[in-house]
């Protein structure tokens, strides 16, 4: 729709950008407890989200639209931080134990 | 390309979800609540440029906020048993 270069540069950002997020995704459901799944959710919600912005900001050139993608983005990596450090804390103050060590069966 | 992205978030959503069902704990599940929020800030945005609809982000600013103090209030409603505990009262421990 737009100029062939801002379709060359945005492509791998979205792509790259939807990669991380699937992966940030993906380890919100296959870590072990809930400091582990934090760990993985800010992945996508930083690097992944970001990727995708930045891919969207080129994508619509340097308009209004890129102004409020920008605003998204310091949004999203202002907001992020905070929620997960929040739910970290009340989670440490009801008394949850990060699992420090995998009791696996050869016992290491 | 959008269509991509629009997928890559949909699944997202979908394993949030998954984890929000299962999660043991509520930490678990405020986790995904706020994961499906930032999601759904990116598929507003994905779907605003697929459907050449600016305005959509606008709201996903507002969703954002709102998920952010949504998040909060679920986190002190279950730290204090409710919401309108004041931390000066008893001299906040934390």
């Amino acid at each position: 729709m737009s100029s062939l270069a801002a379709d060359i540069i945005s492509w791998p950002l979205i792509v790259a950008g939807s990669a991380l997020y699937v992966i940030g995704a993906l380890g919100l459901l296959r870590m072990p407890d809930v400091f582990t799944r934090m760990h993985a959710t800010s992945v996508s919600d930083t690097l992944g989200a970001g990727l995708l912005l930045a891919g969207m900001m080129v994508q619509a050139g340097f308009s209004l639209v890129s102004a409020k993608l920008a605003v998204v983005l310091l949004l999203l990596l202002y907001t992020g931080p905070v929620a997960t450090h929040a739910i970290a804390r009340a989670a440490r103050y009801a008394g949850l134990e990060p699992q420090l060590h995998v009791d696996k069966e050869d016992g290491s | 390309m959008f269509e991509i992205a629009a997928v890559a978030v949909v699944i997202a959503h979908v394993f949030a979800v998954i984890r929000a069902l299962r999660g043991p704990t509520v930490f678990d599940r405020l986790l995904a609540g706020n994961t499906i929020g930032t999601a759904a800030i990116l598929l507003l945005a994905v779907v605003g440029f697929l459907t050449g609809r600016p305005e959509f982000l606008d709201i996903g600013i507002t969703y954002g906020l709102l998920n952010l103090i949504g998040t909060l209030a679920v986190l002190k409603f279950f730290r204090f048993g409710d919401l309108s505990h004041d931390a000066q009262e008893e001299g906040a421990e934390l």
